[in-house]
């Protein structure tokens, strides 16, 4: 499946990624490739940058792949990560600007409609609108 | 202030010791007023740069920071990886643009506290890193070619550290604490200290 923009989630916890992801699956099945990850890279709470490129690189699509990070430092190792991509991919992933669990699901409820990245995004983002 | 190859490898060696000998200290501070990682996510970071020495101080300068910078984003586990990890590698890319050590020292400098502040969407005055990073730069810019600049440079760190203390953190985990993050030492900042104060020493040995 390459057609839908997939999803990656990054959590300090590997715990609120999976379950995140989990509901995430609840909503859209198999129709959106969902990639997760949490940890630091002695496994501990934190994030890697290797950890959340394989992820990019498992939920890869052709549309692009959306982010969703709990809290700073999953956001900036996120953005860390995208940069470190080959060049033809960076441009291809977005971090969003928005609660886990719930842009999460959104997100991937509107990727699962064929959405655009930039669609993807922003309905994601409606969720820290105000 | 010549930086031959043995001189690089033994100050990159003290100052790693150093940032690992104060994960202690780091981690204290980060309980107050953040998470409590910073001191072994800093410790897991600079073991891994001591890890690869040989293979860093191998490299042509501008290589060796950004292969030090690479390892830090790689291995750090916060948002200090990939702002410590930033400064070298915008330094390491600084040196490989027609900068020179030490000529340009406070050009170089720059490139990295520049790419924090990008980075972390910061700018001093804001408890964080830059608290140390941007004064340390404005001394090396005023100071630059004078024969007491590392010591003008150590006492402007050590100032500074303790200036983060009476701030209020606008950004950061410690942001979410508000007024109550008043009256204690930034940690990324004190890391930061250690670092600077870490380098000036492994240089005044040298002189």
């Amino acid at each position: 499946m390459t057609d839908t923009v997939g999803i990656v989630i990054v959590s300090h916890s590997k715990d609120i990624a999976k379950g995140t992801a989990d509901m995430v699956r609840q909503m859209v099945g198999s129709e959106v490739k969902v990639a997760f990850c949490g940890g630091n890279p002695d496994g501990g709470l934190g994030t890697s940058v290797s950890l959340i490129i394989d992820a990019i690189n498992d939920a890869w699509s052709a549309k692009g792949v959306a982010i969703l990070v709990d809290l700073g430092g999953a956001e900036t190792n996120s953005e860390m990560a995208v940069e470190m991509l080959e060049p033809a991919r960076r441009d291809l992933v977005v971090v969003c600007n928005a609660p886990i669990v719930e842009g999460a699901v959104m997100a991937a409820t509107e990727a699962a409609g064929g959405s655009s990245l930039a669609q993807v995004k922003a309905v994601a983002e409606e969720l820290s609108a105000d | 202030m010549s930086l031959q190859p043995e001189t690089f490898k033994s100050l990159v060696k003290v100052a790693a010791e150093q940032v690992i000998a104060s994960a202690p200290e780091l981690t204290t501070l980060d309980q107050a007023i953040g998470d409590g990682d910073h001191g072994t996510n800093m410790k897991r970071g600079f073991e891994a740069v001591l890890g690869k020495l040989d293979a860093i101080s191998a490299q042509p300068l501008d290589e060796a920071l950004k292969m030090i910078g690479k390892t830090l984003v790689m291995t750090v586990g916060g948002a200090s990886g990939p702002l410590y990890g930033s400064f070298f590698l915008a330094a390491g890319e600084a040196l490989s643009h027609d900068k020179h050590l030490p000529d340009d020292l406070a050009d170089v400098f720059g490139s990295g506290v520049n790419a924090v502040s990008a980075r972390g969407r910061s700018q001093a005055g804001e408890k964080t890193m830059l608290d140390v990073l941007v004064p340390v730069l404005e001394t090396l810019k005023m100071a630059a070619g004078q024969p007491d600049l590392i010591a003008q440079v150590r006492t402007t760190a050590a100032a500074a550290v303790e200036r983060t203390a009476p701030m209020q953190a606008t950004k950061g985990r410690a942001s979410f604490l508000g007024p109550r993050s008043v009256g204690h030492i930034d940690p990324g900042a004190r890391s930061s200290c250690v670092l600077v104060q870490a380098v000036c020493a492994s240089l005044e040995g040298r002189q």
